[in-house]
């Protein structure tokens, strides 16, 4: 008869071997860096090429924004639609997306399409010409689909709470009205996009199963375009938090639940404590098995998640708790997640559940380096954060070697309910 | 080319092993022959309550997601109208845990009253936060309300209503774990960094012993052809108005699917597709649209779903919809649109195989469609679509007396 009741030897994950593949880097004859991860099986590519262009560098609110949206809306050869229809011909998928700092456009192919895909990808960064039609329609149906979030409690919450921390006059606070779309003007995408496109600082990440000639390919492509001329203009902000700590704002009264958001400043990857918080972050709301999870999910019933969480930003950040609870119990909620705040303040987390933790983000770091798509991400990552691999390995050192002492200590200085901004919203 | 080996172990239990060594981890994959179909009318939901309940504790642990953290690990679930999968990830020395915890939990669960209790509520907040506190959720409720009067894909995986889920007991828990989670009804994927002879070992050491259950044989009532066009209209506190319309289409190994997962999109897959420039950016009549189908293993439905331009009114945007629907069954669609949606399959495929994980979870989902070979035989079948087959399939499945309308009013 098998055994049943003693669980299988393991092996720690904490005890394994952790690499990083290194990239390969190569730059073109204009100076654009090319990092390149060679780890896949089948014959498809991803291409990631990095503006800065991101809502950090505009003047007036979401010009970055439909800028990147744009870019695939018309050139001076190509309508819209033949854009559209070349790259879905090849099979290939053509994404393009704004964060704060970044702009990135994205493409996904297989490698015997790549020759047919490159220029077209280079007519996009310096031949877009931002039709004034396509300007309208994307203006209507933005403005349509932001009515219809404008109902969600979660889409809310999510707005109010950065606008909170950061105030509503930096990147990371700021969100779009209607009048934003209203007020958009073509020419302020125009010279947007030369500056910061057709002239920016670009990087690029290559990631899959590259072929021999690619950086041949690729110079052939980019190598001649006016790009990483000019040097980013440095931008500082200031954050201005909120003076008030505590919301609750009905957005629908017929709503059934409430969507919480529970968030304190923090700095960014930088900090010496940053990777020991993510550590307690983890332990606090960071996973399935984490307090916050056993507690309101698996214990009380209250919602079918809840989640802490520190934001994936450049310059600054916060350190969030998020979840969508039933509406008659959302203030429970409230009171159990400052409860699992002090628990951490004033016991020692036992070596048990220390352990356990340990192992569940080594193996979890082990399960995301798999794969050439999630090594470069994360190469990509460290890049822009302006980190080296040695963040990644004093990360799992850190993870092997932070003490219960050190997690409470943390969590005195960092888990003070004083410093966290509270909100419900309906 | 995806390399398995498949044996059957004597409780009936079919095993599959995919060996990939260029990862540390391995993947254990677990399908059960049971999604929200096989539920009783009364009593929707139930396949995806008792998922959660799977992770309530097994006859001999209490808890399933601790061990599996402590070695490393992490898992996840999901339940459809047509299967339950479950899965985990963790470093490969580690894979026995994986074994003695997925095995303990077939053999049997703990059926913990606690558990039962709390994951009722968790579901009806689940619930709550995907179809009662979003706009627009219900539509699908609606939809699959009158687009099928028969068969169980009549109502949605996450129960019909939220008494549904409040009333289930602990006979009913039992009742459907005896019946559905026997080895017999199950698949086991193993994958990753793993050599054959020892998840052979460790199948027949940790599954040999479970009983074999008895063979659950569907028999779900068959929709009716629809030989009439039905409509209903709903009226809702949401900003826009929104026009879905459905038509019943082939089932999973038809050739029929084919032909439609490659039709739906030449209609309405991506920025060049027929619906999307004729409606979205020509006629301006939608402010996004969409043309799809559910990869339902019976006979599924396919869907034409978007929101209208403010101020175009209901009627405009169904005869715009139908005369896309009418060119389709008229007129070949070209030799380059084809080549063009054949091409774009597959690089998906191409992508989706890209993940031990993915593919350990294709493995179990075409063994339970009847063959796991399907994986490495299936881009074959689209190539061998023809414009003559599109046409034939849409003239079959686009008939007007085949449709389902809903207008979703904005109040």
């Amino acid at each position: 008869m098998t055994n049943r009741t003693n669980a299988p030897e393991i092996i720690d994950a904490v005890d394994m071997k952790l690499l990083l593949k290194p990239y390969e880097h190569f730059t073109l004859d204009n100076g654009i860096p090319v990092y390149s991860i060679d780890a896949g099986a089948q014959d498809v590519l991803m291409l990631e090429w990095v503006f800065y262009a991101g809502n950090w560098y505009e003047e007036k609110n979401i010009v970055a924004a439909t800028t990147n949206f744009m870019l695939k809306n018309g050139t001076t050869q190509k309508k819209a639609f033949a854009i559209n229809e070349h790259f879905e011909f090849h099979g290939a998928y053509l994404n393009r997306s704004c964060y704060n700092e970044t702009a990135i456009i994205t493409l996904h192919c297989l490698n015997k399409h790549l020759v047919e895909l490159l220029p077209v990808v280079a007519e996009l960064m310096t031949e877009s010409i931002f039709p004034e039609e396509e300007l309208a329609i994307y203006k209507q149906n933005q403005k349509q689909r932001l009515e219809v979030n404008l109902k969600k409690c979660d889409f809310i919450a999510n707005r109010l709470i950065d606008e909170y921390v950061y105030g509503f006059h930096h990147p990371y606070g700021r969100y779009t009205s209607t009048l934003d779309y209203d007020q958009l003007e073509r020419d302020e995408l125009v010279s947007f996009y030369k500056k910061f496109y057709t002239e920016g600082k670009c990087l690029v990440f290559v990631a899959g199963k590259p072929p021999a000639d690619l950086a041949k390919q690729l110079n052939h492509a980019f190598g001649h375009l006016p790009l990483n001329k000019k040097a980013v203009p440095e931008i500082q902000y200031n954050v201005e938090p909120a003076g008030i700590k505590k919301y609750n704002i009905i957005n629908d009264t017929a709503g059934v639940q409430g969507a919480i958001r529970i968030a304190r400043p923090i700095f960014n990857r930088h900090h010496p404590d940053f990777p020991k918080v993510q550590v307690l972050n983890n332990i606090f709301g960071g996973f399935f098995g984490s307090r916050l999870m056993s507690n309101i999910r698996e214990d009380k019933g209250y919602t079918y998640g809840i989640h802490s969480y520190m934001q994936n930003h450049i310059h600054a950040s916060a350190w969030m708790v998020s979840t969508e609870a039933g509406r008659d119990v959302c203030e429970a909620t409230i009171e159990e997640v400052y409860k699992e705040m002090a628990i951490l303040c004033n016991e020692p987390v036992d070596s048990e559940e220390l352990d356990l933790v340990r192992n569940y983000m080594i193996g979890s770091l082990l399960g995301d380096l798999d794969g050439p798509f999630q090594v470069i991400a994360r190469w990509k990552s460290y890049i822009l954060n302006n980190l080296t691999e040695t963040y990644f390995y004093n990360s799992i050192q850190t993870v092997r070697s932070i003490t219960a002492e050190e997690l409470q200590s943390l969590a005195k200085t960092y888990l003070n309910p004083e410093a966290f901004y509270e909100l419900v919203v309906v | 080319m995806i390399v398995y080996d498949r044996f059957v172990l004597d409780n009936g239990l079919r095993v599959l092993v995919h060996e990939d060594h260029s990862t540390p981890m391995a993947v254990v994959n677990i399908m059960y022959d049971v999604g929200s179909r096989d539920e009783n009318p009364e009593k929707t939901g139930f396949a995806h309550l008792f998922e959660h309940l799977m992770f309530g504790g097994s006859v001999h642990i209490p808890d399933y997601d601790e061990p599996l953290q402590r070695a490393g690990g992490e898992n996840n679930a999901y339940t459809t109208h047509d299967l339950t999968n479950y899965y985990c990830q963790l470093p490969a020395e580690n894979i026995e845990t994986a074994f003695w915890l997925e095995s303990d939990r077939m053999l049997s669960l703990a059926f913990g009253e606690k558990s039962l209790l709390v994951q009722k509520k968790v579901v009806c907040e689940e619930f709550k936060e995907h179809y009662i506190n979003k706009p627009y959720g219900d539509t699908w409720h609606k939809m699959r309300e009158l687009a099928y009067t028969t068969h169980p894909y009549r109502w949605m995986t996450i129960g019909k209503e939220l008494s549904h889920v409040e009333n289930a007991n602990s006979d009913d828990v039992k009742h459907f774990f005896f019946k559905h989670y026997r080895p017999i009804n199950a698949i086991l994927v193993v994958a990753g960094h793993v050599q054959l002879e020892n998840v052979k070992r460790l199948a027949d050491k940790w599954f040999g012993d479970i009983p074999m259950g008895e063979k659950y044989h569907r028999k779900l009532p068959a929709e009716p052809r629809q030989t009439e066009a039905r409509k209903s209209e709903v009226y809702a506190n949401v900003p826009l108005d929104a026009f879905i319309k459905t038509w019943h289409m082939d089932a999973r190994l038809d050739k029929g699917y084919y032909v439609m997962d490659l039709a739906t999109e030449i209609l309405g897959g991506g920025g060049s597709s027929r619906m999307f420039q004729a409606l979205v950016k020509e006629r301006q009549l939608f402010s996004g649209l969409d043309c799809y189908h559910f990869g339902s293993i019976d006979k599924g439905l396919v869907a034409v779903e978007g929101k209208l331009v403010k101020g175009v009114a209901m009627e405009t945007a169904a005869k715009a919809v139908d005369e896309e629907i009418e060119k389709i069954m008229a007129t070949p669609v070209s030799a380059l649109e084809l080549e063009k949606v054949k091409n774009k399959t597959e690089s998906v495929i191409a992508f989706e195989d890209m993940g031990v994980m993915s593919r350990a979870n294709s493995l179990a989902m075409y063994e339970l469609l009847g063959d796991a070979q399907l994986m490495n035989t299936e881009l074959e079948k689209y190539h061998e679509v023809t414009t003559e087959d599109i046409q034939q399939s849409c003239k079959e499945v686009f008939r007007n007396d085949n449709s389902n309308t809903l207008f979703y009013h904005s109040k």
